[in-house]
């Protein structure tokens, strides 16, 4: 297809790239550094090659633009192409979307997670569009003889005078023009902004509402055929041996086998059964009968965490993590010290569509048909597990059903492909419900032991949690760290945070707002106490606290702009000027996280015999000066706040000789649409850059509805999740 | 075992073992891939079909039960995606990953079919048995009243959504 072939401004800081179409028109790609990304992130296809952007403008005016990142719900697949559309000057019914396959010789950061594909692309992505403009004017310039600045451009076309070409008139001539610099490109001012802050609906929705076949359960190949995999109850075991014979007598199945790989960190071990029904292969795991070797895990259990974590918590913490001024000290001279242990559950993701992966290894290489968030680290496990080059590994990335962290690990995809190489076919492995709710990297739990001293006038003078969690040495279990620059430090003039770990045979992971989801219920309420016991309205307290932070300070966020967003939800919450029925009450919590300020207000009615209601939540987000789209940043806001809602009224996994207890939505319970209360969304819009919104509305809400219920029924809520409480009052 | 029955208007018949249940014999049998597997319980709705213009969970009902039934699925809810429910959803951009919304929809189409101007509370109701994972329960509700002007007067003015910048939505 390329005619011609120009690659202009190789700089080390991006480059364009054109191509003419061999139908007419152009392909364009561009390869930007990521704006502000995380080495982690970014670490990987660092080729000079690896674009990052395309764009394929064709003689008809459409401007199709390949969404290159996965989409779990989040929004990416509308929001990153309105970044290009907007510069490129062309009007939304023109552009078309696309969702890119991953390929690590094409793009860069192909992953969902951490809410980072705001920050890091916000301002590439409008560079290849500004971009394209420009070449599309210089087209125009040049077919008319006059210069470029005396062109504009508007809904598509360049206009001189009173002449005027389309885009699709012009794509063809600007596919011969030189790239410009993407860096030094002008970019729009925002308020000529077309696309950007206006309600554009997700791009697949016409697809989703007519069932069509988006997502990776719902992927068929020619030949294919089904699987399951059973896998030792307690987590880690192995197979010693299975009646494979009997199983494969089952109807509907044509093979069983065991799995054993170590090729990678996590082995895959497990029996798979495959065959023309996934209905039938499911079916056929009642016949199975699995002599299991369970390894150490099987001693591990709830009971025995909190048993441990209560024993550590006698002694000095094993490791330190921070330390200001002399917290000991400062204690021993407060007016006032209060000692609270709080602790919180492993949580499941549990997203709706149940873990699968589409896999075809054959001659050598391999192609998957996977919902991944992570296809830019599936590769090397999947060529390791398979004997395949990586560069032979196709990823079609698919639509989620939900990602929340679970999708950031790819143990099914590694499942999929294994029991794909043996069974010499193409195969479509399905968890069950209970499968994914037994086999997730879960949430870790966590407890901490916190003791707070108050001065006369009740000013916070001194904090000390020791943070009991789990891991090995030095290193914490994934997701079950904390930061040592975690709210109130630098804050509060003595300061210490320990930690003492517990061994842990349990996969732990990443979920929405990872840490954050689980420290903000414990800071956030361990300063309502202190507020409390203070004497003083929590919400000022707060505020006096953002405010004592000495001149000079490094702290983990601007306290400035939090301190905004409190003012913000206690003005749109009527926070302390409601007139709240008896058994009504607020409670208010805040949390930076993943860039974002958040601070919520939660009214909640409890009963006297108990009977908890929550009425209304009220957001209050400051993520930048600009909203990419307002309609989707709504409706992520709400969706966070409802999470942390279901959290904390009535999620737990326990464990019991190392097997999750929980195995569906009737023990693991989500959220439902008669709990949801209204939650209401406003914006503080500071000038600074914009940021995710994925997930920090998540974190304050299970500390403010506790904060509620306290105001309500005097009970602190020190554990989650809040069901398991009496909350009956007098 | 043949078993006859009306899909989406078409008489069908399946050879399909009788206690298969309807979800599988749609998803794999028949290729029809809208109609989701979420629990395999009928815990989550995902998987909503309408039997004779009821809502059933189609993961839980044998296919047995389908004969000479008519079972209506999301792509069978209208010829061209434009029952009011289904424009609603779009108009108030409900989906987040929208793995549930099928499920939702067929729900909801199944409330204001009995019930034309439904509450909020009529809502919770209907809509309690589809989990929306994402938690996009605040315009669904939006939505099904929508829905419901909709249906009632397809011109009918847009509701009130103030999902912009500065603004709130409740």
């Amino acid at each position: 297809m390329n005619a011609v072939d120009k690659t202009g401004n190789l700089s080390r800081r991006g480059f364009l790239h054109v191509t003419a179409l061999a139908g007419g028109g152009m392909l364009l790609g561009a390869r930007f550094p990521l704006d502000g990304a995380r080495s982690a992130f970014a670490a990987t296809a660092d080729a000079e090659t690896a674009l990052n952007a395309f764009i394929r403008l064709t003689p008809d005016g459409i401007a199709t633009i390949m969404a290159q990142n996965p989409e779990i719900g989040q929004g990416v697949k509308t929001m990153l192409p309105m970044l290009i559309a907007e510069e490129l000057d062309i009007p939304w019914s023109q552009v078309r979307v696309e969702q890119a396959d991953f390929d690590a010789t094409k793009y860069r950061g192909q992953m969902a997670g951490g809410s980072m594909a705001t920050p890091m692309h916000y301002e590439s992505m409008r560079r290849v569009g500004a971009a394209a403009r420009a070449m599309l004017v210089e087209a125009a310039a040049k077919e008319w003889k006059t210069k470029p600045e005396k062109c504009t451009t508007e809904a598509g076309a360049v206009h001189f005078k009173n002449k005027s070409l389309s885009y699709g008139e012009l794509a063809s001539a600007a596919a011969e023009v030189e790239p410009p610099n993407p860096r030094t490109v002008p970019l729009k001012d925002a308020k000529d902004f077309k696309i950007i802050g206006q309600e554009i609906p997700g791009v697949d929705n016409p697809q989703i509402v007519t069932g069509k076949p988006l997502f990776g359960i719902d992927v068929t190949v020619p030949g294919m055929k089904y699987a399951v995999f059973e896998k030792c109850r307690v987590h880690g075991g192995k197979v010693k041996s299975a009646n494979l014979d009997a199983v494969k007598a089952s109807p509907g199945v044509v093979d069983a086998f065991v799995v054993d790989s170590t090729a990678t960190r996590q082995p895959t071990n497990g029996v798979a059964i495959v065959g023309d029904s996934w209905w039938l292969v499911n079916e056929a795991r009642s016949k199975l009968e699995v002599t299991w070797d369970e390894g150490p895990t099987a001693s591990q259990s709830t009971g025995s965490f909190d048993s441990q974590a209560e024993a550590l918590s006698k002694q000095a913490p094993e490791q330190n993590l921070k330390s200001d001024g002399d917290a000991a000290e400062a204690m021993a001279s407060a007016a006032k010290t209060i000692k609270a242990a709080y602790q919180y559950p492993f949580l499941a993701h549990a997203p709706l569509e149940p873990q699968n992966t589409t896999a075809h290894v054959r001659d050598g290489e391999a192609e998957f048909w996977a919902p991944t968030q992570t296809p830019q680290f599936a590769g090397g496990d999947l060529s390791r597990a398979l004997g395949v080059p990586q560069d032979r590994i196709t990823i079609h990335l698919t639509r989620m059903g939900g990602g929340f962290g679970r999708r950031l690990t790819n143990d099914y995809m590694l499942e999929a492909g294994l029991i794909a190489k043996q069974a010499g076919v193409p195969v479509k492995l399905v968890w069950n419900r209970e499968d994914d709710t037994r086999f997730d990297y879960y949430r870790p739990g966590g407890y901490h032991y916190l003791e707070g001293g108050l001065d006369e006038a009740g000013n916070l003078t001194a904090w000390r949690d020791h943070f009991v969690s789990f891991g090995q040495g030095r290193s914490f279990a994934s997701s079950a760290n904390m930061a040592p620059n975690e709210f109130p430090q630098g804050f509060v003039p003595n300061f210490e945070l320990g930690a003492s770990k517990m061994p842990l045979g349990i996969p732990t992971g990443a979920l929405r707002a990872p840490t954050s989801n689980a420290i903000s219920f414990v800071v956030q309420s361990f300063i309502d106490e202190l507020a409390a016991e203070a004497g003083k309205d929590p919400l000022q307290f707060r505020l006096d606290l953002l405010d004592s932070a000495p001149a000079g300070t490094r702290t983990a966020f601007d306290p400035q702009r939090m301190k905004a967003v409190l003012e913000l939800v206690r003005e749109k919450s009527g926070w302390g000027k409601a007139d709240l029925p008896e058994g009504t009450a607020q409670g208010v919590a805040f949390h930076f996280s993943h860039r974002g300020y958040f601070a919520e207000v939660v009214q909640a009615t409890v009963s006297k015999d108990g009977e908890l209601g929550v009425d209304r939540i009220w957001v209050a987000g400051d993520v930048g000066r600009q909203l990419v789209n307002p309609s989707n940043a709504v409706n992520q806001v709400q969706g966070a706040a409802l999470d942390g809602l279901g959290q904390a009224l009535d999620q737990e996994i326990t464990f019991d000789g190392g097997r999750t207890n929980e195995s569906n939505f009737h023990n693991f319970k989500l959220l439902r649409i008669d709990q949801a209360p209204p939650v209401e969304v406003h914006w503080v819009m500071s000038d600074n850059q914009p940021t995710g919104l994925g997930e920090p509305a998540l974190p304050p809400v299970p500390p403010a509805l506790c904060n509620a219920i306290f105001a309500v029924t005097g009970k602190r809520i020190r554990s989650l999740p809040i069901s398991k409480h009496d909350l009956s009052w007098t | 075992m043949a078993i006859a029955f009306t899909l989406n208007g078409k008489s069908t018949t399946v050879d399909a073992p009788p206690e298969m249940p309807l979800l599988w014999v749609l998803r794999d049998e028949l290729d029809l891939k809208g109609t989701k597997f979420g629990c395999g319980r009928s815990f989550c709705g995902a998987c909503t079909v309408h039997v004779d213009g009821e809502p059933e969970r189609s993961c839980r009902m044998p296919v047995s039960r389908a004969e000479g039934k008519e079972i209506t699925t999301i792509e069978g809810l209208s010829e061209d995606g434009a029952h009011p429910v289904q424009l609603a959803w779009q108009e108030i951009d409900v989906p987040q990953c929208g793995y549930c919304q099928a499920g939702q929809i067929m729900s909801a189409s199944a409330l204001l079919a009995s019930n034309p101007a439904p509450t909020d509370g009529d809502i919770d109701e209907a809509m309690s048995g589809n989990i929306c994972r994402c938690a996009t329960y605040n315009r669904i509700r939006t939505a099904i009243h929508r829905a419901a002007d909709i249906a009632q007067a397809p011109s009918a003015t847009s509701h009130e959504t103030a999902t912009g910048a500065g603004g709130s939505e409740a």
